[in-house]
């Protein structure tokens, strides 16, 4: 997927094969540009004017999103595949009451009466355990805190029983407290609701928390997938390496943090080989010419890296 | 009443004179309170009071880094402000060198604002769009100095290299960096008038995770080679676990617990800090066990609980909880709470 601008074209998504299963929860981390969010814009066909997927395909229970006609699409959206965002606050309008909002939705994909959608409005709000559903309907959503705008809005994403939730740094604006809270959420949901989750996040720590699968996204790529065990305590790719090393953790103070020389490559200009070697500390001639191959190291764990055969051992 | 806070007082300036021995403190702040008028509506006079901070006492030494965590809303970056005397406290001493910087009148205070400056959180707001790296960076040279425009430039480009920047970047503008970078133009801004004391107020939380490592390990290295004082505010607990020498944590505008770093990670005794560090996500597998959960969120500011302000959330709450506010009881020579379940 590209962006047209007038600065050039950037590069935004350079290849991302993704397979994702039914009742899975996969955390898509990378730091900002690299492509997390417009993955999942991708899958809804929501990418912002000017953008472009200009090759590959979207399957989604068999079907090609990417040639699906835009009204079909309304239906999946909100319906099959809804999203939360990081800002509920920013998606959530500010005229209408929550249960305004939740009935508005309920009611665009269902044929149901108004006594009925207000029902399961009512029914979704205690699901994501809001307090007092009742007060909560006729609340405007300036009245709530993030935490509570935040369940409000999965309540609304869920409230057309989806198979897909996708997830967009739900919980980066929220205490460390309420995020605990939400992330349990989730998980509930996932087992009772049997729902799909692809949760965005830059934070790996909350990858380990919450998720069972992740996938590291680098500019634009996908540099290293698998269970969040395997990948998160036996990481293959050195990029992944550098970010664990990177990320503080309690009680991990003697360690100093390791950062990551140079910096992420602008979506503008493209690196030949691979988009890591630059900042690379084992990179070779062939990292600088060739873009590796998605290889499978045992189980789903799969790696895009020349070298991390002999990075082993 | 009186009695009461007296009684209060009295285990507060214990909490002081048994910090560690490493000389003079830096900075000694003492029953640091602030209140804010509040109203309902801009037709109405109303005497609503918001106690953004409430009887906060502690003390900084010198070369070491204190952290201060709590979540959205309790007061840290108030604190960090009044510290500051960018608004004026409305009770209590900040006592910085030995000098009472609540009593300084405002000539005398920008004198000695050179020795404390301050890194803001978002580096895309702090600094000027319209005005050059140098402009920036030695805008505190050209207020506290009276180095010739030749020595200002020599200095800066001396403190560019400190931070981790090229000469180059001297005539550019603020939208032409990334945020990284923009946040060491902001470090380099703070050291530039060779500050004792800097407040770093959640330096990194708009910064990538590699960038945030980045900065840490700045920051870690420049307070060895100048011999500075950190005051670290986040609302990241592994990130001033790493950064910090104490912490004090706080909720609702009150200190609730003070210890030293590894005192307080190690065994956390105020069940609002025990639920902070088991919130905290961690890349440890065995993490996920015995969660403390609290219900809830933080009560509005502007009316707090009765009796000790965690009691809603609290999951150990008893009847005295729920009626008078604990005191600061030592546990060990570094290692303070407020609650009465200790």
């Amino acid at each position: 997927m590209h962006f047209k601008t007038y600065a050039g074209t950037a590069y935004v998504l350079k290849g991302i094969n993704l397979d994702i299963h039914e009742n899975d929860f996969l955390g898509l981390v990378g730091e900002t540009g690299c492509g997390k969010s417009m993955t999942c814009f991708s899958i809804l066909r929501l990418i912002p004017p000017g953008g472009v997927i200009s090759a590959g395909k979207i399957f989604f229970r068999g079907e090609d999103l990417l040639q699906k006609p835009e009204n079909e699409m309304m239906k999946i959206r909100g319906k099959r595949i809804s999203m939360i965002s990081q800002d509920p606050s920013a998606y959530l309008n500010p005229l209408f009451t929550i249960g305004q909002q939740l009935i508005m939705i309920i009611r665009q994909h269902h044929t149901l009466t108004k006594a009925e959608s207000i029902d399961r409005a009512l029914e979704m709000l205690r699901v994501v355990e809001l307090p007092n559903p009742q007060r909560i309907m006729k609340a405007y959503p300036h009245e709530l805190s993030g935490g509570m705008k935040q369940r409000a809005a999965i309540a609304m994403a869920l409230s057309c029983a989806p198979d897909l939730l996708i997830a967009d740094e739900p919980t980066t604006d929220l205490d460390v407290t309420i995020q605990a809270r939400i992330l349990e959420l989730l998980q509930k949901l996932r087992e009772e609701r049997h729902l799909t989750i692809i949760m965005v996040t830059h934070d790996l720590a909350v990858v380990a928390e919450a998720c069972e699968k992740v996938a590291v996204l680098y500019a634009g790529r996908l540099v290293e997938s698998g269970d969040v065990k395997s990948v998160l305590y036996h990481p293959k790719h050195p990029y992944t390496q550098a970010l664990l090393r990177c990320s503080p953790g309690i009680g991990s103070r003697e360690q100093p943090l390791e950062a990551i020389p140079g910096r992420v490559p602008s979506s503008f200009e493209l690196v030949s080989g691979c988009d890591f070697h630059p900042r690379c500390p084992h990179a070779t001639a062939k990292c600088k010419e060739t873009f590796p191959s998605f290889n499978r190291t045992g189980g789903n764990h799969y790696v895009a890296c020349h070298i991390y055969g002999e990075l082993q051992n | 009443m009186s009695g009461e806070e007296n009684s209060e007082r009295a285990t507060l300036s214990e909490v002081q004179a048994s910090m560690p021995e490493n000389g003079n403190p830096l900075l000694e702040i003492d029953h640091l309170s602030k209140e804010f008028a509040a109203r309902d509506s801009i037709f109405r006079r109303s005497r609503r009071i918001v106690h953004a901070l409430r009887d906060v006492s502690f003390k900084i030494y010198p070369e070491t880094t204190f952290g201060i965590v709590g979540e959205s809303g309790c007061g840290k970056t108030t604190l960090l402000r009044c510290i500051l005397q960018m608004i004026r406290p409305t009770a209590g001493r900040v006592a910085f060198d030995g000098v009472d910087l609540v009593k300084l009148p405002s000539s005398e205070l920008r004198i000695k604002r050179r020795d404390l400056q301050m890194v803001f959180q978002n580096p895309f707001n702090s600094l000027n769009p319209r005005l050059s790296v140098l402009a920036i960076v030695s805008e505190p040279l050209r207020t506290h100095t009276k180095m010739s425009h030749g020595e200002i430039h020599d200095r800066i480009l001396d403190l560019l290299e400190q931070v981790g920047l090229e000469r180059d970047h001297l005539y550019r503008y603020p939208h032409e960096f990334s945020g990284g970078q923009l946040q060491r133009i902001a470090i380099a801004r703070a050291l530039s008038s060779n500050p004792k004391f800097i407040c770093l107020d959640e330096p990194t939380s708009a910064l990538d995770v590699s960038v945030q490592a980045q900065i840490i390990t700045l920051l870690q290295n420049l307070q060895r080679e100048m011999k500075l004082t950190y005051l670290f505010v986040s609302h990241n607990l592994s990130l001033v676990n790493h950064i910090s020498d104490q912490i004090a944590v706080m909720y609702l505008g009150r200190i609730v617990e003070i210890a030293d770093v590894k005192s307080l990670f190690e065994n956390p005794l105020h069940p609002y800090t025990k639920a902070l560090v088991s919130a905290t996500p961690s890349l440890k597998a065995d993490s996920r066990k015995d969660r403390i959960r609290i219900e809830g969120e933080i009560p509005d500011a502007s009316n707090p609980p009765s009796g000790c302000y965690f009691h809603p959330r609290c999951p150990y709450a008893k009847d005295l909880c729920f009626v008078k506010y604990p005191q600061m009881t030592k546990i060990d020579k570094m290692h303070f709470v407020a609650c009465h379940l200790i």
